[in-house]
């Protein structure tokens, strides 16, 4: 099989990769860049483990083709702390105990962060609807809803504060 | 408060704090590895081949063709597993499971493996493996199954615990029975008696991590395991014994575990990665798909249960039945079995009896599903329940309380109850404020009781200090959903010792003696009291070091906030020792620092919860709202309240969806139609509400901090509280679980008349 040869940006850094035109953009961030924190939960696009940004806009990579990330950013959740310092969502779910297992927690980190961005103020059902796509079997969801919540809270105050 | 023990004052420091899990940061960042993050180099990817039939004798496989492609290193079929069980039946199934002997028994049993050098080789491979069957006769239905004229899965089944022995092949498996007292006098006296049928669907776990492994397997025998399991040193006796290798040659390490819920208690694929190294002599890494997950691991039964109860006006039970008929898929179990000794637990009856049938039908091997097999049998009993408190028209809450078992009750499973919790988790639902929130239209509520026994076993932990005063503990449980923090604390708390200085590492199977899956509850449980007896090991020597350090006799030396000290007026210009002290002089007092337990965790205590739940039935679609819902649950002592009410909210949820959407759906044809997230819709974020929690604390005695398991009982309340609401916000008894919205109009439909 021919192999197609990808120049794109993954959480800011410069990549390069070759990959079958038909092998998905989650086995290529999972297999040939090592990026395991992206999760494969069904590989059908109906978990939401998976989860990157492409261009800023929230993706299920597995419903991606490698090859359509040419030229384009790609954020995983390796992206997400800046040098040694957490992210706030990070933080929150660590400190409202909003994992259990973890496995769905990369990606309703990066889904959960895209919400933000967009709306930094959002309502209960806005965050619930916003993460409808991501499943987790662990918490009932509970505590992910309750660290959006103080996470956005915290952010909007930092917002103010460098203003 | 009846229910009070000594334990209730014990003071704690540490345990009861809410701190930051240990693994946190690694699992926010992505760092945290789990089942399919593992690589080894030169590493093959294994594949299995599945059947599409629920039923039929395998004539021929060809694997000629598969085995001439370039890139493919192994494939293997039946043959490739020698029988080494030595008669051993209960292997046996074990090994047939995992790869069919001579005939498929569900749509999905493995009937091929291949080891190649990339996915796409591996899959091409599977095509050209050409597999003869002829299909048989199958039966996917519990009932049907037990008929005379149903197929027969195994013709070396015979059902056991009747007399006289049976002489003819039956797919009910095993009779089970439960119960004292003399049902038909206590039915005699009752003034009242409902009788009623229930069913339930099957349903998965459901994690969110496939299960997934990187099997190393050389010609000399010796091997490495990485996998995700809630028990690596089970799986490693298993796969040891399956394949003919020495236990303590076969390393088998715990990855970070995606959630198992029981699901991940039992090997499935495991041996066939291990036998696929081993003959291409390269490390096979082995990931299902989410529908192989769906159609060859987990689920839960499908069942069918008869409950009657009698009661008097005044509102005691005077006698209670039950039948419960659980299918354990094509391998025995003993689902039937755990469904009949919890039926009737949370009650105090004189006259009591419930009956199981494990039956075989052609689906996928049943496994544990968090307090495998008490919400089916709960959704039964307490639906009977609140229809005879509604004809003696006497409110649910109090008509329960009057007859909930208590210290001194014998159960209806055998055992003489301790201090329980099942009547204060009563008398919280009666005072809670959820019980006052106004119904609307439409809307209804319900309130259900559960039991969990509870599982200890044998566990065996290390705990060492460094040099600087830190400490390491080593345990054999797998973290399934936060004990590192928990048993952190207990270190912490036993040492006198701030948390931070803990750090807990789940061990290999080569770095510990043999551990229990983590099942029961069992994990903070046992793994907990274990560390609390390696503390008391540690501290023993701490005093020895410190009492030489000062050449006075041990018995004068106390462990007191993290320190040795000197006791006695003699001793006074002894100025104490703290444990980072006598760490940093431990080169030149002896060594090392350790302390080490291995104990048979027995004494879990049982565990009660009861559930409230509000709902909204949308009479033009069927659909069902949560609109509030509330866990009370007993936790003896909660180490970590952030992880035990995550654990009432995760068992609620979890119960919210099978009593709502979820369930296995079979065709004429015996294949599992929906087999993927999509089709086998789980809840999702926006379907719940916030799920609000209780604890309460009756101290376990069998514990030295009253600890309880706390994992499983949440899931079993929820079908029962659900359905308990729906049956009176639509005005019909619910009988079916899931009580999807086709199910919900056709109840209404068929009470209109
Ligand atoms: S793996 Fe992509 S959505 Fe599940
Ligand atoms: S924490 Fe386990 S799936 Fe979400």
């Amino acid at each position: 099989m021919n192999g197609v040869t990808v120049s794109a940006k993954v959480n800011g850094d410069a990549v390069q990769y070759v990959c079958p035109p038909d092998e998905s953009l989650l086995d290529v961030l999972r297999n040939r860049l090592n990026l395991t924190g992206v999760k494969e939960g069904c590989g059908t696009g109906d978990c939401g483990a998976c989860s990157i940004t492409l261009d800023g806009r929230l993706v299920c990579s597995c419903l991606v083709l490698g090859a359509e990330a040419e030229g384009r950013e790609i954020g995983t959740v390796e992206g997400l702390s800046e040098g040694g310092k957490l992210h706030t969502l990070q933080e929150q779910f660590i400190e409202k105990a909003a994992l259990q297992c973890g496995i769905c927690t990369p990606g309703f980190l990066v889904a959960a962060k895209v919400l933000l961005e967009r709306n930094s103020n959002p309502s209960e059902e806005e965050i619930r609807y916003a993460l409808a796509g991501n499943l987790c079997r662990c918490t009932g969801y509970d505590k992910i809803v309750r660290a959006v919540q103080s996470s956005a809270k915290i952010m909007r105050r930092g917002k103010k504060a460098s203003r | 408060m009846p229910y009070e023990t000594d334990y209730t004052n014990q003071g704690f420091s540490k345990v009861g704090t809410r701190v930051n899990r240990p693994d946190g940061v690694d699992k926010v960042t992505g760092r945290a590895k789990y089942g399919a993050d593992a690589n080894a180099a030169g590493q093959l990817v294994g594949r299995i081949l599945r059947s599409p039939h629920a039923h039929a004798l395998i004539t021929k496989i060809d694997t000629s063709k598969a085995e001439k492609l370039p890139g493919v290193k192994a494939v293997l079929t039946g043959k490739d597993f020698p029988d080494l069980t030595g008669g051993d039946r209960g292997m046996m199934n074990i090994l047939e499971n995992c790869m069919a002997r001579g005939r498929a028994l569900y749509d999905g049993h493995a009937v091929a493996a291949v080891a190649a050098i990339d996915a796409d080789t591996a899959n091409e491979a599977l095509k050209l493996i050409k597999v003869t069957y002829k299909q048989l006769p199958h039966v996917t239905d519990v009932d049907e199954a037990m008929k005379p004229s149903a197929p027969i899965i195994h013709d070396w089944v015979r059902t056991t615990g009747v007399t006289p022995a049976p002489t003819t092949a039956s797919n009910v498996a095993q009779r089970t029975e439960f119960g004292h007292g003399d049902i038909d006098a206590g039915f005699a006296q009752a003034d009242v008696i409902i009788e009623k049928s229930f069913k339930t669907e099957q349903t998965h776990q459901g994690y969110i991590e496939p299960h997934a492994c990187l099997a190393t397997l050389g010609p000399d025998g010796s091997g490495e395991l990485w996998v995700t399991t809630q028990g690596h040193f089970t799986f490693r006796n298993v796969c040891a014994s399956l394949l003919g290798l020495d236990v303590a040659k076969l390393r088998v390490t715990a990855s970070e575990i995606g959630g198992g819920f029981g699901g991940k208690t039992h090997v499935w694929t495991e041996p066939v990665a291990l036998q696929l190294s081993r003959r291409a002599n390269r490390p096979v890494k082995l990931v299902m798909s989410r529908d192989e997950v769906f159609k060859a691991t987990g689920p839960t039964s499908s069942t069918s249960v008869d409950v009657k109860i009698g009661a008097k006006r005044n509102g005691k039970i005077t006698a209670a039945s039950a039948e419960l008929r659980y299918q354990s898929g094509a391998f025995p179990g003993m689902w039937a079995m755990l469904g009949a000794m919890t039926s009737f637990a949370c009650y105090d009856l004189k006259n009591v009896k419930s009956v199981g049938f494990d039956v075989l039908v052609n689906r996928p091997k049943v496994a544990a599903y968090r307090a495998p097999s008490a919400p089916m049998a709960a959704f039964a009993v307490e639906s009977v329940v609140d229809m005879v408190a509604a004809e003696l028209g006497m409110d649910a809450v109090e008509f329960r309380i009057k007859n909930a078992a208590k210290k001194g009750t014998k159960a209806s499973y055998g055992p003489v109850y301790g201090p329980i919790g099942i009547g204060p988790t009563l008398e919280a639902v009666k005072n809670h404020p959820h019980m006052k929130r106004k119904l609307g239209k439409n809307q209804g509520r319900g309130v259900a009781c559960g039991f969990w026994f509870n599982f200890g076993g044998q566990t065996c932990t290390d705990l060492n200090i460094g040099v600087d005063g830190s400490v390491n503990l080593t345990v054999g449980t797998v973290d399934v959903g936060g004990s590192r923090a928990s048993l952190a604390l207990i270190a912490a708390e036993e040492l006198g010792i701030d948390y931070e200085q803990v750090r807990v590492t789940i061990g290999d199977t080569n770095s510990l003696g043999h551990n229990d899956t983590t099942e029961g509850s069992r994990g903070t449980f046992s793994s907990g009291m274990a560390a609390i007896f390696a503390a008391r090991d540690a501290v023993e020597v701490l005093k020895q070091r410190a009492a030489a350090t000062w050449g006075i006799p041990v018995e004068q030396v106390v462990w007191e906030a993290g320190e040795a000290r000197a006791k006695g007026k003699q001793n006074n210009n002894l100025p104490p020792l703290s444990l980072k002290e006598i760490a940093a002089k431990s080169p030149r007092t002896g060594g090392p620092i350790a302390g080490h337990n291995e104990v048979v965790a027995d004494g879990a205590g049982v565990s009660f919860a009861s559930h409230m739940c509000d709902v909204e039935v949308d009479p033009e679609t069927g659909a069902t709202k949560i609109l509030r819902y509330t866990v009370v649950q007993d936790a003896g002592k909660a180490i970590h309240p952030d992880y035990v009410e995550g654990q009432f909210q995760g068992g609620a949820a979890q119960g919210i969806g099978w009593a709502l959407n979820e369930e296995y759906v079979y065709g004429d044809d015996g294949r599992l139609q929906n087999a993927g997230f999509l089709d086998y819709r789980i809840p999702v974020c926006s379907d719940l509400p916030f799920i609000d929690t209780q604890i309460l604390e009756i101290p376990n005695p069998n514990h030295p901090y009253g600890v309880r398991g706390v994992g499983e009982t949440s899931i079993v309340p929820p079908l029962a509280a659900i359905g308990n609401a729906v049956s009176n916000a639509v005005g019909v008894r619910m009988d079916h679980v899931p009580m999807s919205p086709p199910r919900i109009l056709k109840a209404i439909e068929a009470a209109q008349g």
